[in-house]
């Protein structure tokens, strides 16, 4: 329904053909996709040598509870550093957005990665923005059918390889990549490819600048960080204006004393930042909620300016004060706060995985029954002691316990035992003690493990409760 | 046929057909993605059709083409059958990965010797884990999930006093033979006096403080033939694993709830009452109905639940 009465809530997209543009930005943005790439790419086939567990460097292994990370094993009760590690990129978030603005969308974020490896395609297969744009104009023929399928055929296995790469991290890689391609891989590994294809297809090939403007919230919430300070990309106003505005290279306006003369500005309306943009915004109107911050429009300008000789970009990184002539900060209370708190939770994390402990103890009573009468009066509780070796060593573990004077441990025959590496056992453990006239109730103790033969693994104890009748009977 | 109004700004456009003058119907046709997902929903279904059980037949139904699950049945015979879910089901627990892991593990501990398993402490934890669901599915109803027992009625198996023994081969034999525990009833035998005087003398076995010449007045009864009680709990009254008689001199109790009374008089008056009714318990056999590695399992885990011997 199109009223004209009423305003549309839907608007339909308008194509975007971005230019393909050279310079100091554009080759940054390379080299940063080039090492993304690299990394996610290739990570998952670089081999490990490991004394127990699978060779391979990266590996997130659900089924057994742990996490592979080259020298680190992530084990499940670890799995709070991941609160600390999303923490920490919250925080690097606000950080470098405060100082530096949208950083991480225009030259970090996986959109604007796969969108540059799109465009990539698209150009070497269907040309440069001119071309695209007459290509689509005109009627479907043969060969406009062949260079359009031959885009998304490309599209569509930069896709299938993302997915595919992004499943062999849960798996043995070499071995997963075969059961894949001969139909014997579990049903996730399918599910999971399949699905980051035809996401990958559609945001970096179909939605693109939709995504960064109408779905992300980062997107949004960046906003909200920036202040007078804040680096944005700009436009210079002044100089590209002059005083009366901006205007084409004629006979007239030919040099740029002429046109200062004339208080021409030097933007000679060229719309080259424009054609470049990814997300199809005009830079020269000032600050957007579209702008990714991906430079690309200062590498335009910068060519232009260049080509003409009269200096720099008329694009470029600033601030709002600093356009505005006054003297801009970068360390605020706010970037300094932020900093220090960023440095706070990189330093425990750092030190929370540099002291994870080699061995693990954990108590849990056995409360069906809570407690049992022995033929000699005494009291019997049962606990379960869950015991995790976390190094790559066999440990030999003595089981003890202190604090109940009198008491005794029976673990059966496994007084000693030998813990494999890399595995936890559940092992039960039977406390007796005299029941006593004037203690009721409960009463703390710890059991103690203390590895034997070892002087790098310490002892490790946990804190359990004996409970005792009530009543005394 | 009316008038077909002109379209004026603002107004839905409708069919063009007006009744009884003025009567016209909006056309607000459906958007087109929501007609193709419609006829895709239809193809789906065709396929879907073809592919899997779908309609109804007389008495049966059309079964699909994949006729391809394989499973073994109750019975112990191979079994392939078209697409479903309990066959799948099935299927995934004896094929599963973790199925045939548990499979190994099984083998495992059903080769392995009792004083193998009781020293492997990875063993023990997976005779632990599966043992549990046995005893929760198999003794759990009498004997209490965690072996705590009823006092009066099932003994407890969480404790160290072992009726049969306690034993792993007095425990094996017990699980799978079953017992039938049997005391006759004494109120013939005794007047209320003598009653008196044997409680009395089985309360001090275990350290009671009672009145010492009531005491020994029933100590005559339970060690000679008047009573006759030293036949199956001795005359030292510490009772007999082949009669599954119980302990009196220890401190527990299994059918006369003696540690839950504050005084005497309630004590002797739990403990007449066991004399002058007897006791009459059962435990089924269960060799018929487990199989020889579960007892095995549950065997191992009855002994850690109390200590065994």
């Amino acid at each position: 329904m199109s009223d004209a009465g009423t305003e549309s809530l839907y608007q339909a997209r308008i194509p975007i053909y971005p230019r393909s543009v050279k310079g100091r930005f554009r080759n940054l943005k390379w080299g940063i996709l080039g090492l993304a790439y690299g990394v996610y790419f290739l990570l998952p086939w670089l081999r490990w040598e490991r004394n127990v567990g699978p060779d391979q460097a990266v590996l997130f292994d659900i089924a057994a509870r742990k996490f592979y990370l080259f020298g680190l094993v992530v084990h499940a009760q670890d799995l709070f550093w991941l609160a600390g590690l999303l923490m920490i990129a919250a925080l690097l978030l606000f950080f470098v957005t405060g100082i530096a603005g949208r950083v991480f969308c225009g030259y970090f974020c996986f959109q604007t990665l796969w969108t540059d490896l799109y465009l990539l395609i698209e150009r070497l297969v269907q040309g440069d923005r001119v071309t695209r744009i007459r290509l689509d104009k005109a009627p479907w023929t043969a060969g406009k059918m062949m260079r359009k399928g031959l885009t998304h055929l490309l599209w569509l296995l930069a896709a299938f390889w993302t997915g595919l790469t992004f499943t062999l991290y849960w798996d043995n890689a070499p071995q997963l990549i075969v059961d894949w391609f001969t139909g014997r891989a579990p049903f996730a590994a399918y599910a999971t490819t399949l699905f980051l294809t035809a996401t990958t297809y559609v945001m970096a090939g179909l939605a693109r600048e939709q995504v960064c403007t109408y779905m992300c919230p980062y997107a949004r919430f960046q906003s909200v960080m920036f202040d007078a300070d804040t680096r944005i990309v700009a436009y210079d106003a002044a100089r590209g204006e002059g005083s009366q505005g901006r205007h084409k290279v004629t006979r007239e306006l030919k040099s740029q004393e002429q046109r200062h003369q004339q208080g021409v500005g030097d933007c000679i309306d060229c719309g080259y930042c424009v054609q470049v943009c990814p997300t199809g915004i005009d830079i020269r109107n000032g600050l957007q909620v579209q702008c990714i911050s991906c430079a690309l429009c200062i590498d335009a300008c910068a060519t232009i300016m260049q080509s003409l000789g009269w200096g720099k970009s008329l694009v470029r990184y600033t601030s709002e004060k600093q356009a505005a002539g006054e003297p801009s900060r970068i360390w605020k209370p706010k970037t300094v706060a932020y900093g220090l708190v960023l440095l706070a939770a990189a330093s425990a994390l750092g030190w929370s995985v540099g002291h994870q402990a080699p061995l693990e103890m954990s108590v849990v009573q056995m409360r069906q029954p809570l407690f049992v009468r022995l033929s000699d009066g005494r009291i019997q509780n049962n606990y379960e002691l869950h015991l995790e070796n976390k190094t790559d060593e066999p440990l030999r573990l003595a089981i003890m316990m202190r604090g109940l004077a009198g008491a005794e441990l029976d673990v059966g025959r496994l007084a000693s035992l030998e813990l494999p590496p890399q595995r936890s056992l559940r092992v039960v453990a039977r406390v007796r003690w005299q029941s006593h006239h004037d203690i009721k109730g409960s009463r703390s103790f710890f059991f103690d493990v203390i590895p034997q033969r070892r002087r790098d693994v310490g002892m490790v104890s946990a804190p359990a409760t004996f409970y005792l009748p009530g009543r005394e009977g | 046929m009316g008038d077909t109004k002109a379209k004026s700004s603002g107004a839905v456009q409708t069919t063009g057909h007006a009744w009884d003058g003025d009567i016209q119907e909006f056309n607000n046709p459906l958007p087109n993605w929501w007609l193709w997902a419609f006829y895709a929903t239809v193809v789906f279904a065709l396929v879907y059709w073809v592919l899997y059980p779908a309609w109804p037949v007389g008495g049966t139904f059309t079964k699909g083409v994949m006729n391809d699950i394989t499973f073994v049945d109750s019975d112990g015979k191979k079994v392939t059958t078209h697409w479903n879910t309990r066959a799948l089901l099935l299927k995934d627990l004896q094929d599963g990965k973790e199925a045939r892991l548990s499979r190994e593990y099984m083998d495992k501990v059903a080769a392995a010797g009792y004083s193998e398993i009781l020293g492997d402490a990875e063993m023990m934890a997976f005779t632990r884990s599966v043992a549990k669901g046995l005893f929760g599915d198999n003794c759990a109803p009498c004997h209490g999930s965690g072996g705590q027992g009823v006092i009066g009625l099932f003994p407890n198996l969480a404790d160290d006093a072992w009726l049969w023994g306690g034993r792993i081969e007095d425990i094996q034999s017990t699980i799978g033979q079953g017992h039938l525990g049997f005391m006759p009833a004494f109120r013939d035998t005794f007047n209320d006096k003598q009653l008196d005087d044997l409680a009395s003398y089985v309360l001090s076995l275990s350290g009671n403080k009672v009145d010492e010449a009531a005491s020994a007045r029933g100590k005559i009864l339970f060690q000679t033939d008047a009573g006759g009680c030293y036949y199956c709990h001795t005359k030292a009254g510490t009772g007999l694993k082949s009669q599954g008689a119980a302990n009196l001199t220890d401190q527990i109790w299994t059918i006369a709830d003696v540690n839950g009374a504050t005084d005497l008089e309630t004590k002797k008056e739990r403990v007449e009452k066991v004399i002058s009714n007897g006791v009459q318990r059962q435990m089924p056999h269960w060799s018929d109905r487990l199989s020889a590695t579960q007892i095995k399992l549950l065997t191992v885990y009855v002994h850690e639940l109390g200590g065994g011997q």
